[in-house]
């Protein structure tokens, strides 16, 4: 790693990342991956574990805010999270046997039309 | 049971690297009567035992940059304890406004992903 550290653009990265996965619960990761890897020129699968990392603290501090606040429906939470584990193992297995692009790009779609629905 | 089967759908997404979170917030929204910040509530949380055991496998093949994770943990604390203080104080319909621009922007992301790595 030949940059430097602490340039404003990574300063600008780390709390922006922050900002939204706390203001949105989510979307740190979306924000941290493509940063890491054109700003800080860090391998993409560096970059993935990398930015795991470094959400999962985020999240912690987000979710204790979050509970503090009183607006965790902890029975919709752990059905969630059952089926999330389990779905994230399979999710995993499954990255090497299924065309990763074709999916993704059907998911964006779902992605858009969801976004749209959302906002109007 | 259909909770879990949502869970259980982002989190295959979510373990293939595709962002679970940006799915699983707009099904708890469009097929539940959980508010914005209740969905994003769900989805922090369910994120931290999934993360917990891909950060052990991740750390283990000694692909987390830590000289790089520690700074910007540091960075994104801030901007997620600011980021959630605005989410829990601000309305639910304005939160999903928000949310939804920021999708739309995601879903335009990951369509027009390329799976090569880019070469400066």
């Amino acid at each position: 790693m030949k940059k430097k550290m602490f340039t404003l653009k990574f300063i600008l990265l780390g709390f922006i990342a922050g900002l939204i996965n706390g203001l949105l619960g989510s979307g740190g990761g979306t924000i941290l991956v493509p940063g890491m890897f054109f700003l800080l020129d860090i391998e993409e699968h560096k970059a993935h574990a990398t930015a795991i990392s470094v959400i999962l603290p985020l999240a912690l501090v987000s979710a204790f805010i979050y509970i503090k606040h009183g607006v965790i429906v902890w029975n919709i939470t752990f059905k969630i999270m059952i089926g999330g584990i389990l779905g994230g193992y399979i999710g995993a297995n499954l990255l090497s046997k299924i065309p990763g692009n074709l999916l993704r790009k059907i998911f964006a779609i779902f992605m858009i039309i969801a976004a749209i629905r959302m906002v109007f | 049971m259909n909770l879990v089967l949502i869970g259980l759908l982002s989190g295959i997404i979510g373990g293939m690297g595709i962002g679970g979170g940006t799915i699983l917030i707009p099904a708890l929204i469009l097929f539940t009567s959980l508010t914005q910040q209740q969905a994003q509530g769900v989805n922090l949380l369910s994120f931290v035992p999934v993360a917990f055991i891909a950060l052990i496998t991740h750390l283990k093949n000694k692909n987390v940059k830590t000289s790089i994770s520690l700074p910007l943990i540091g960075l994104g604390l801030l901007g997620s304890i600011l980021g959630s203080f605005l989410a829990v104080n601000i309305s639910s319909d304005i939160l999903r406004k928000f949310f939804g621009i920021f999708l739309f922007f995601m879903g335009l992301y990951e369509f027009f992903y390329k799976d090569k790595r880019r070469t400066k």
